[in-house]
């Protein structure tokens, strides 16, 4: 299979059923050989998002463009896009090679050519030994695979895939991951995933693109959108984290501070981002960049707090520290490094410096 | 057994004495008959290798009920086709349309088929008056009557396990094909038609069976003159007094029936054809 993948672009894409929008105005452009997840909670419109590019469903309004060339007229059977189905929706009737084989029989292939290509798809996925076998026989993983070889085998200019590891249990959907990751990697075409799964969505994607309410939220690389979240939502949806209200106080070098109650925060800006003085600001702190502190130690900031609860979770302890001026705080803190045995009731200082959390703006409804 | 179980089995032991005194017992009755009367021997049952009548009689069933199981389900598919992939709202005027004629005297049925279909019925006037034919034609009291009216008698039979099977088959399946390339006949023939196959074979055991023993449709349609089985068994016991032929018959027929169950039984789930194991 050749390394050549397609670049698709979403113009203005909107979709409406009746007065309710699935999907408002989103633009996307997803580059050639680019791995890219739509990443929402359900009812975000990623999925209708997607069968739109399918051609499953059609658009409202807008256009989708393969290489700058318009196909949102097209029917899906004419797109020649592979797409791996929630579920697989694997032909029952047919055996696996069979399966595979379908899109070929379908573009007339002579059947040596067939059974070439099939071989090939089923060595991709390493499914070699499982040609005779129906869907039924095979287990939850290897019907995923079975879809994606039956996805890829035709040379398809896209693979779509919708929620391609929800239906697999916790472990084969880690296992799953990393090989969707390197099919990707050896195949080189451009894939379009969709997930609620923000761990799936991290791990696999090139670039990630988060909807709420049929919007567009964010998209970026998914170190960016994890470490520099634009709003609430994206802060709270991909990963947890803490948000601290205050009021912009005086400037500092390289940032500002903030009042919240008795307690005074530093928060690191770009230069050209700096917020109005005595204006709200909501920070978004990630658990795993506080620190507990020695009664010696400092920091950027420091909140003294109680712990109101934790648990342990092998590599690490989670805990709900309760502070007067933010309320509970979350803090993970990974066993090896923890300075203390938890207890409820124990009083903490916690610590952060002021690169650590990020300003984030609250999500419009 | 725990008591418990016990308990379960007197309840429906009143049926289960019914069922015996008056279908059990008859059954064997007639099985007995058909070896003892008038002679006790295989008289009757050589007949059928002997007897031209007797096996014209088969013959003609057989080709009746063949013909009348295609067309019915041919009519079945593509009324159940529809059913299937029609909107919800509209599936359930569809479903009351079929069922409809299931609750209409089956008497009723096939006379309204013989005013239809007589010289001076609809259909002959109709098309004399357009200028298509000159004399009528014999529309009824003949194999084509008998076969009209069971056909008609049988296709909500046909609709109902192929819709059934119909409605299994996960509308994703559909998409994913349309999605990797293939038009709608390919989707049909490839996809579509082998996972519906259950309850084509299922739904055509059920009007199989239905029609081997048709017996008030072929007496009235047929006129006298092409005879069926049940008609044929009626006449040997009420008209003609040969209760060892007409009980010989009676068995075979009972015979055929499971023995074509016990075919196909094979092949598919037949609990699914009687409306079991939803």
């Amino acid at each position: 299979m050749s390394a050549t993948g397609h670049a698709l672009t979403l113009r203005g894409l909107t979709k409406r059923y009746g007065s309710f929008a699935a999907v408002q105005d989103v633009s996307l452009r997803v580059e050639r050989g680019e791995f890219l997840t739509l990443l929402g909670p359900s009812g975000s419109g990623k999925t209708t998002i997607l069968m739109c590019i399918a051609g499953f469903v059609a658009p409202s309004a807008g256009a989708i463009l393969l290489d700058g060339r318009d196909i949102t007229a097209l029917p899906p059977e004419r797109r020649d896009f592979g797409m791996v189905f929630q579920g697989y929706a694997l032909f029952p009737h047919m055996t696996v090679a069979e399966n595979v084989a379908f899109p070929l029989r379908v573009r007339r292939l002579s059947a040596a050519e067939r059974e070439a290509k099939v071989r090939a798809a089923l060595d991709l996925v390493q499914l070699q030994g499982f040609a005779g076998r129906l869907p039924r026989q095979l287990s939850g993983g290897q019907q995923q695979r079975v879809a994606l070889a039956r996805a890829l085998v035709f040379d398809p200019a896209l693979l779509l895939l919708d929620e391609p590891l929800s239906a697999l249990d916790k472990k084969l959907r880690a296992e799953l991951q990393e090989e969707l990751k390197a099919l990707h990697r050896r195949v080189g075409r451009t894939f379009v995933n969709v997930t609620h799964d923000q761990e799936e969505a991290l791990s696999l994607s090139d670039r990630v693109a988060i909807l709420n309410h049929g919007k567009l939220v964010q998209e970026g690389a998914p170190s960016a959108l994890y470490e520099h979240p634009r709003t609430r939502f994206v802060a709270d949806f991909l990963g947890k984290s803490n948000f601290l209200h205050g009021v912009v106080g005086e400037s500092i070098p390289g940032g500002f501070a903030i009042g919240a109650g008795a307690t005074r925060i530093m928060q690191a800006v770009e230069e050209n981002q700096r917020p109005a003085h005595g204006s709200k600001v909501l920070l978004s702190l990630r658990p795993e960049k506080i620190a507990l502190l020695a009664e010696d130690e400092a920091a950027d900031n420091v909140v003294q707090g109680r712990i109101g609860a934790w648990s342990y979770l092998g590599a690490g302890f989670a805990l709900k520290v309760e502070t007067a001026d933010f309320g509970p705080l979350r803090v993970a803190l990974p066993t090896w490094k923890a300075p203390i045995a938890p207890a409820e009731g124990l009083p903490v200082r916690l610590g952060w410096s002021a690169g650590a959390s990020v300003p984030v703006v609250e999500d419009v409804a | 057994m725990r008591r418990q179980d016990a308990g379960w089995w007197l309840l429906i032991l009143p049926a289960f004495l019914l069922m015996t005194a008056f279908y059990v017992a008859p059954i064997l009755q007639v099985l007995a008959i058909s070896f003892s009367e008038p002679q006790p021997g295989l008289g009757n049952y050589e007949r059928l290798f002997t007897s031209e009548s007797v096996q014209r009689v088969i013959l003609t069933t057989l080709r009746i009920c063949c013909l009348t199981t295609a067309l019915a389900l041919l009519l079945g598919y593509v009324l159940a086709y529809r059913i299937a992939l029609a909107s919800d709202s509209a599936r359930r005027w569809w479903i009351l349309a079929v069922l409809v004629p299931l609750w209409i005297s089956v008497l009723v049925r096939a006379f309204a088929w013989v005013t239809l279909l007589r010289r001076q019925g609809l259909v002959n006037n109709a098309l004399m008056e357009s200028g298509i034919i000159a004399e009528p034609l014999q529309l009824v009291w003949n194999e084509f009557g008998i076969v009209v009216g069971m056909v008609h008698y049988m296709v909500p039979y046909a609709v109902l396990p192929l819709l059934a099977s119909m409605r299994e088959i996960d509308p994703r399946l559909l998409a994913a094909a349309r999605g990797l390339g293939a038009g709608r006949f390919t989707i049909f023939r490839r996809v579509f038609l082998p996972l519906s196959l259950p309850g084509l074979i299922a739904a055509g055991v059920l009007v199989f069976i239905f029609s081997l023993g048709f017996y008030i449709t072929p007496a009235i349609l047929g006129g006298g003159k092409t005879l069926m089985v049940a008609e044929w068994i009626g006449l040997q016991i009420l008209d003609l007094i040969r209760w060892g032929l007409g009980t010989m018959m009676a068995t075979v027929l009972v015979v055929a029936i499971l023995a074509t169950l016990a075919i196909f039984s094979r092949v598919v789930d037949l609990r699914r054809v009687f409306g079991a194991g939803a």
